[in-house]
């Protein structure tokens, strides 16, 4: 069903994935610029002011034509094959979660039966790509950066997994819509009901993307630019946009498992998905105010916070869980 | 049920057919004149010295072996976590059990100084 109207699963998939792309594109855009002004902000100083009259907003379509404009240039030395897929599919992943993200109570792609699951496991072919542009690019700052960000992905990915858990254990269910539909007054979500899996989420979420005080894999004063120091182009603006809609992705999971999803202060089903967008945009700005406020962190401290904190807390976490899930049943 | 594996296809050809035409139409609005400098891997302005396929540090597959038993061992929570309310004590109980043995094996990991990042 869509807007009343009776069609083909595949027309209707294909609807979905025509908007679903749009509204991406549309908001790697705007999250590009969100960021500079942001940074800007907390830096005092403006940020784009030209392009476009208005605070720059036409700043990063400005880029974007730019990039389709320049030379591709592919290092003699680097493993064609995988240096080309690598950037396909780091976009492909990133696209491939939006299937199951909720955006209002009926406007969701697929809500497939193990949602949760399924997310955890797309994500998971960003290491995939980042390993393929470092060892592709035959290039020693690649290498180093690929990595370096598949081992902290890797090592973040297990604490954040289990952070989830607790949300599943008190949803009694994998469905995205099903978590959310569970939260369904203020003092049911996850995030009160589960504030210490909400700082794992969180803390683990930031390093799964790559953010600073997780940046490792690109610190630029000793890397470059990490895995895409060879790209140039159209290839690099895929790795851009990949990672600005990748922040969205953990921003909007944040918001479906812990922060009530599409549920809202006031109004009826219809307001679902402003409720949704809004909250995911507040999720990315704490994300950007983490980024311009803290430093990096020192690669061995990054491994063993992962390992001899994160992970600890996370089992706590599920057990004091199901404990208490089963005292006041 | 199985029809909703469809949207995931048309989702994964749709975006993968997105950026395979992005790449095409850049490539026929962009210019291209390699040259033999132009095609050298960046190395800070130096050629560059051997190929960077080495041999990697041992701590990398120390810390995927990690990966791979602990996210194996979350395979194992999830179907638990959906049917808990059924389980209730004897579930709590049995995955106390499971995952102290799994602490237990990330304490074993601690005390040989597997964790630290050397």
């Amino acid at each position: 069903m869509f807007l009343g109207i009776e069609l083909p699963q595949i027309v209707l998939s294909a609807i979905y994935f025509a908007l679903t792309l749009g509204v991406v594109l549309l908001m790697a855009l705007f999250l590009v610029w969100w960021e500079r002004k942001v940074s800007a902000h907390i830096q005092v100083r403006f940020g784009p002011m030209m392009t476009g009259k208005w605070h720059g907003w036409s700043q990063t379509l400005a880029d974007a034509l730019k990039l389709l404009q320049k030379e591709d240039i592919v290092p003699r030395a680097a493993d064609k094959g995988v240096y080309f897929w690598a950037p396909v599919i780091v976009f492909g992943a990133t696209m491939m979660t939006f299937v199951v993200i909720p955006w209002s109570p009926r406007f969701i792609a697929a809500d497939l039966n193990v949602g949760i699951l399924y997310i955890i496991a797309i994500t998971t072919f960003t290491i995939i790509s980042l390993l393929m542009a470092g060892w592709g690019s035959n290039n020693k700052y690649s290498l180093l950066g690929g990595m370096r960000s598949a081992a902290q992905i890797v090592s973040y990915e297990v604490p954040l997994t289990l952070s989830i858990m607790g949300v599943v254990l008190l949803a009694q269910s994998l469905s995205m819509q099903d978590i959310v539909a569970d939260q369904n007054k203020f003092w049911n979500w996850n995030i009160i009901r589960q504030p210490l899996g909400f700082l794992v989420y969180l803390v683990a979420a930031t390093a799964e993307v790559n953010r600073t005080p997780f940046d490792l894999p690109e610190a630029e004063q000793e890397l470059v630019a990490g895995f895409n120091v060879e790209y140039s182009g159209m290839k690099f603006a895929m790795f851009f946009l990949a990672e600005f809609v990748n922040m969205f992705v953990v921003a909007a999971i944040a918001t479906a498992l812990f922060l009530g999803g599409w549920w809202g202060p006031f109004g009826n089903e219809s307001l679902g998905w402003l409720w949704f967008v809004l909250k995911s945009m507040g999720v990315v700005f704490v994300l950007m105010w983490f980024r311009w406020t803290y430093p990096r962190l020192r690669v061995d401290h990054l491994m063993e916070f992962a390992w001899k904190w994160l992970l600890p807390l996370a089992f706590l976490n599920l057990l004091a869980t199901g404990l208490i899930y089963n005292l006041v049943k | 049920m199985l029809d909703k594996y469809l949207t995931v296809a048309v989702f994964l050809f749709g975006t993968v057919g997105f950026v395979l035409v992005t790449l095409f139409v850049a490539k026929l609005l962009r210019p291209a004149r390699p040259s033999e400098i132009k095609l050298q891997n960046y190395e800070c302005g130096e050629s560059p010295v051997g190929s960077s396929w080495v041999q990697f540090n041992v701590r990398f597959y120390i810390f995927a072996l990690l990966f791979v038993i602990f996210d194996v061992e979350t395979v194992f929570i999830f179907p638990w976590a959906v049917v808990y309310d059924t389980l209730g004590w004897f579930g709590f109980i049995e995955m106390t059990i499971f995952l102290a043995i799994l602490i237990y094996g990330l304490v074993y990991a601690w005390k040989k100084g597997v964790l630290k990042w050397v």
